[in-house]
């Protein structure tokens, strides 16, 4: 048997939120170093992943089966395919820094009294990473099942992490900012749990399905692609629909998705930046993951059914997530909204059924995650030192603080996809994609982009130019050692992976193809192909003149 | 060796905005520098360029591919023919000359480090906008360089005026920018390919009405960058900029990436004569309507920049002309990036002696003080209204012809908007030349600050002064690029002119056609001369032959509204920023009440939801359960449902 490298990546984080919860009270610093060596060594194992997948080999690789719950065929399956393999990479990436951000996040409070058994400081980092390795497991895992499980586990840790750890300084008081963030916590968790068990649902009605036709129940997503392909596993029309909306709606809620995204400006609002980063960055990807990964593949004709009204929800959070970011008085409600927009983008490129749309849209997934994690983690930054999450409280921070405003807005300019960031790449594929099948779609959703270079530099604007008139903004310290090391690799992926992407793409593109040929779709062919393209170099103006003048 | 004339300065700007205060005291030496060695190796292409055979001209060179996705090929690669080659030139060159007049400009600034590495930050991003070798590279270059601007004209950010207007200028910008983007789009489905070989060779293929998609979309771009009527309200507000910035940016090169498009996407416009007709609408309308805001500007930087839109207006104009009109768009805009960028630096010159005053009713009788500036200013304004011989009266004449050869009753009428266009240039350019060199020095009675310009730019020595200036000479480090551009305003057209050296130089890119006028070519310089004495001699009747008050005067309606743009401004702000304003307002009212608490009471109606959301707050675990048990009931109930169907 092979060395078992899924399961060890994932279960690393794990191992490492038990040891970081057991550190002593005392030790505080401790624990987050070990919290850290851990996050970083899961970094190196998801390189590792990255750099043994094969684009041109099987569809799933690395992969683990071990039997588990052979009653119900709930097995222990383990894989990836390039999409799961760059967004394990993605969320190794972002834990380290997300650790290092959020570093005096659970901090004691001076004057609090020391109590033996209270860690908090323990607790927050070993949450961080009991999050990491269940989003790991939800990446690597083609039982679905096992995926379920784990999609749904995930929300405990995030639970307390965002309904115990918020910002210290509250603008409502800090008994009314307790009870928002209890409000915010609940929220997530009853959204995402209401999702969860719709799925859950869904999930039992599959293996009920896949029994009645295979002879032996599976959650096997290999074997039942497989069945699904050479005609084994088959379904009504209104059990694959009713099966699909079960799954899709659960991922929708996680995406989000309007109209069921009013969880998350609450959430990111309420949780600490670093938190807001994992929830956005991190854990809602695995949502238009599984899109990607069980809507489209296990139910093909329920998702080209639903697609007009998917695309239509999309379009609508791309408009509307900008606009409500435009009227935001909130730094990290902005960002929030700002999300909800670029999640309308990804499910508009995953459900536009073309090459570039769903490689635009995995691509998406990650650029979004570092560019998110870029502005979120410095808005934090900012908000730390001023103590306040208003815009409004805000101006002129360029001048006392210029790196600051700097690294703040290469983050805003990834946000609103400037070329030459790794955002744009992504978007423009969505965008083409979209436009190549939708036309009026594609349109409509490049408007997204005037509204996001309106959200993003009236905020620069707001907070980081004009005179300094507040005397808390005069004394307002640049970037520490630490903040730099966070903020800086972020700003230089974003340049690099702008420039060259290549090698993301490239492991991407044989799943997507994978996936669109699971839902039978081929992309729309141009109308006047260009056939030779050797004549490219031999072209001469004068022979092509439409000749109207003469 | 063509990525090296992107990468020079490229480098230049992460060194600049990367290295910190240690390059405070060289950085812009180190700038300059990187600019010049930019030209050495843009003119080293050119020599090895005239080496070759006219037709065998083109370079090529593929760095790597950028975003390889199934059916969707986007390569850094890059083409040097002889448009590109005839935009380098100038980019480099005047660019050059502007790195070493800001170095005289901004040497009080603290922040000339930051400047300078934005100014070679823009002029990476224009080289990579003119040297792509298809349409997204070009896109990245277009957004850049709109990075550059936005940067720029807010390089003082302490103002809250020049923050707004940079961020007014990307906003505005990225409309245009969209436009761009679907005409890729459109460029993509139609031809499955965006790189400029392929898609304008094989351009005839296409439908007319794919074509006219194409060319509209592209000249919406167009209109954003080159400020053209409706995207036409950035340019003046881009004025809060240091000027050097407004010289390099908004007068000689980027403002013009829209002329460069147009021509550069010749065969598509040359399929889609609709396109084409909207195209010279578009630069006929900002013809006039940049020469009216140029008319009733005090403020002589926004006067240069109501010009500078109306001159673009030509070269846009000229380009919608096609085969005729190409080649002369192109000659325009090199001679205009001379004389302009030189007014733009005489301007400059003159504030920097006049406590960065602006107001030209506080000007007058300058001439003595500054005889440099004044020489180097003149020619530029003799270059611009198209005194006979020099640059302008070379490249506007031709423009002019070619709108009468555009035929029918549209080439009586393009004709007389030129016409009428080169006399109203005479008049507001001889305005600016009377109310700042001639007549009193009104100076002396207007110590008070000026009412429209509250702020001073910290570049200026003298500043927070608001004492009697001292009108001085500047330094040379900034009257030498002066001399250079003036030389180049002077001389470059009649050079171009020449032999048809310029026409025969673009022709195997853009293609040539004689356009045939129904005025013989004499007729035509001759009314373009009568214009000419007309309007001087109008703004001499006004201007000069009595004494300009030193408050404007209220003016009749057609005066006030150019003062406030023509009311631009007043439009956008009623229909899109209240109208914005409300409709976010309104939304995030929805999103709270609404759409939430639909969520939550659609919730509420299956599973009780909401309710439960009041009692959980005081208990996790057992409102868990609670939950659990809810979603339990519509397990079962699924399963069910499942088994029946």
């Amino acid at each position: 048997m092979s060395f078992p490298l899924l399961t060890v990546t994932a279960a690393l984080p794990a191992v490492g939120a038990v040891a970081t919860a057991a550190v002593p009270a005392a030790k505080r610093t401790a624990a987050k170093w070990l919290a850290l060596v851990f996050s970083l060594a899961t970094l190196v194992l998801a390189a590792v992943v990255l750099a043994r997948f094969d684009p041109d080999g099987a569809r799933y690789q690395l992969t683990e089966s071990h039997a588990w719950i052979s009653d119900f065929g709930v097995r222990y399956e383990l894989g990836v395919d390039g999409i799961g393999a760059a967004l394990m990479a993605l969320t190794a990436l972002l834990i380290p820094f997300v650790i290092g951000a959020g570093w005096h996040d659970a901090d004691q409070v001076e004057g609090e009294p020391t109590h033996r058994r209270w860690r908090p400081t323990q607790g927050f980092f070993a949450l961080i990473l009991a999050v990491e390795a269940m989003v790991l497991v939800s990446f690597a895992a083609t039982d679905v099942f096992l995926f379920y499980i784990f999609f749904e586990a995930m929300l405990i840790p995030m639970y307390f992490l965002i309904g115990g750890f918020g910002d210290r300084a509250h603008a409502a008081g800090e008994e009314e900012g307790a009870k928002q963030r209890s409000y915010a916590a609940v929220k997530f968790l009853l959204y995402n749990l209401a999702g969860g068990l719709i799925m859950l649902a869904a999930v039992i009605g599959l293996f009920v399905v896949s029994s009645d036709s295979l002879g032996e129940g599976t959650f096997s997503l290999p074997e039942l692609l497989r069945a699904r392909a050479n005609g084994d596993l088959t379904m009504s029309t209104s059990t694959e629909r009713l099966l699909f909306l079960g799954f899709f709606v659960a991922f929708a809620i996680k995406a989000p998705l309007w109209p069921l995204h009013t969880w998350l400006p609450n959430a990111m609002g309420e949780a600490t930046a670093p938190v807001a980063v994992l929830i956005t960055a991190v854990v809602d990807k695995v949502g238009t993951f599984a899109m990607l990964r069980f809507c489209l593949g296990l139910f093909p004709n329920a998702s080209s059914w639903a697609t007009p009204v998917v695309i239509g929800l999309a379009l609508v959070s791309v408009l509307y997530g900008a606009l409500l970011a435009v009227g935001q008085r909130d730094i990290k409600r902005l960002v929030a909204y700002a999300s909800i927009s670029h999640f309308g983008f990804i499910i508009l490129g995953v459900f536009a059924m073309t090459s570039q749309g769903q490689s635009g849209a995995t691509l998406y997934m990650v650029f979004h995650g570092i560019s998110t994690a870029a502005l979120m983690l410095v808005a934090g930054f900012l908000i730390s030192r001023r103590g306040s999450r208003l815009i409004a409280d805000y101006g002129g921070v360029q001048k006392v603080a210029p790196v600051l405003a700097g690294t703040f807005l290469v983050g805003g300019l990834a946000t609103l996809s400037l070329p030459g960031l790794a955002p744009f790449v992504s978007e423009f594929l969505v965008l083409v994609g979209t436009y190549s099948r939708y036309p009026v779609a594609g349109i409509i959703a490049t408007a997204g982009i005037i509204l996001a270079a309106l959200y993003v530099l009236v905020l620069y604007q707001r907070t980081m130019t004009g005179p300094v008139r507040k005397p808390e903004i005069e004394g307002m310290p640049d970037l520490k050692v630490r903040e730099l090391a966070v903020v800086a690799p972020l700003v230089a992926l974003l340049l690099f992976l702008g420039v060259f992407p290549k090698p993301l793409s490239e492991i991407v593109n044989p799943a997507v193809e994978h996936t669109l040929s699971d839902v039978q779709k081929k992309d729309p062919k141009p109308q006047h192909p260009v056939a030779d393209h050797n004549k490219w170099f031999d072209y001469k103006p004068a022979g092509h003149g439409g000749g109207d003048h003469e | 060796m063509i990525g090296l004339l992107v990468g020079v300065p490229l480098l230049g700007a992460a060194v600049l905005l990367c290295g910190g205060r240690r390059l405070d005291r060289t950085g812009h030496w180190l700038g300059t520098l990187l600019a010049a060695v930019s030209f050495a190796i843009g003119a080293a292409l050119f020599a090895s360029m005239l080496g070759e055979d006219a037709e065998s001209r083109a370079m090529h060179s593929k760095l790597f591919s950028w975003v390889p996705v199934e059916g969707f090929q986007a390569d850094v690669a890059f083409q040097l023919d002889q448009l590109s080659m005839t935009f380098v030139l100038l980019i480099t060159g005047v660019g050059t000359l502007i790195h070493l007049y800001s170095v005289g400009y901004m040497e009080h600034d603290p922040g000339r480090r930051r400047f300078f590495g934005y100014l070679n930050l823009f002029l990476a991003a224009m080289l990579l906008l003119v040297l792509a070798d298809n349409y997204l590279l070009l896109y990245v270059g277009w957004e850049g360089v709109g990075l550059a601007s936005y940067l720029l004209i807010g390089f003082w950010q302490h103002k809250p005026t020049a923050a707004t207007a940079a961020k007014k200028a990307f906003i505005v910008n990225r409309v245009g920018d969209a436009g761009l983007a679907i005409a890729i789009f459109l460029m993509f489905t139609t031809f499955g390919t965006f790189a400029f070989a392929p898609v304008l060779s094989s351009a005839g293929d296409a439908s007319e009405g794919q074509l006219t998609a194409i060319g509209l979309m592209l000249l919406l771009a167009a209109c954003g960058k080159s400020a053209q009527v409706p995207l036409q309200s950035w340019l003046g507000d881009a004025m809060e900029g240091p000027t050097p910035v407004s010289a390099l940016i908004h007068a000689a090169t980027m403002v013009t990436a829209g002329v460069y498009l147009i021509t550069r996407s010749g065969a598509i416009f040359n399929g889609a004569p609709d396109a084409q007709l909207v195209v010279v609408v578009v630069g006929a309308v900002t013809l006039l309507f940049g020469a009216i805001v140029g008319c009733a500007k005090d403020d002589i930087k926004k006067a240069l920049a109501g010009s500078t839109m109306s001159q673009i207006g030509y070269m846009i104009l000229a380009a919608g002309l096609g085969p005729i009109g190409y080649a002369f768009a192109i000659m325009h805009l090199v001679t205009h990036g001379f004389f302009k960028a030189g007014l733009f630096l005489g301007a400059g010159s003159v504030m920097h002696g006049m406590n960065d005053e602006v107001d030209m009713r506080r000007y007058g009788g300058l001439r003595k003080y500054m005889p440099v500036t004044f020489v180097t200013f003149g020619l530029g304004y003799l270059a611009i209204i198209g005194f006979p011989g020099l640059s302008g009266f070379f490249s506007k004449d031709q423009i002019i012809e070619a709108a009468f050869a555009k035929g029918g009753t549209e080439g009586w009428i393009l004709g007389a908007v030129t016409l009428l266009g080169a006399a109203i240039t005479a008049y507001y350019m001889t305005r600016v030349m009377l109310m700042t060199f001639f007549g009193e020095e009104r100076w002396r009675q207007a110590p008070t600050p000026s009412p429209a310009e509250p702020d001073v730019e910290p570049a200026a020595e003298t500043r927070g002064e608001h004492a009697e200036p001292h009108p001085h000479e500047s330094p040379k480090v900034m009257t030498i690029p002066m001399i250079v551009l003036a030389f180049g305003s002077v001389f470059a057209g009649g050079i171009f002119k020449a032999g048809d050296s310029f026409v025969n130089w673009l022709e195997p890119v853009t293609a040539f056609e004689h356009g045939h006028s129904p005025v013989s070519a004499t007729t035509v310089t001759a009314a373009t001369v009568v214009s000419l004495v007309i309007g001087v001699g109008a703004a001499w009747f006004q201007y000069g032959r009595k004494p300009v008050p030193v408050v404007a005067p209220r003016g009749n309606l057609l005066t006030r509204a150019a003062r406030r743009d023509l009311l631009q401004d007043d439009f956008n702000h009623v229909v899109l920023v209240s109208g914005g304003t409300h409709l976010t307002r309104s939304l995030v009212y929805v999103d709270h009440k609404v759409v939430d608490g639909a969520v939550n009471g659609t919730a509420a109606t299956f599973g009780g939801l909401s309710g439960r959301l009041r009692r959980l707050q005081n208990g996790f675990a057992r409102s868990y359960a609670v939950s659990m048990f809810g979603g339990a009931a519509v397990l079962i109930a699924a399963t069910l449902l499942m088994r029946a169907v």
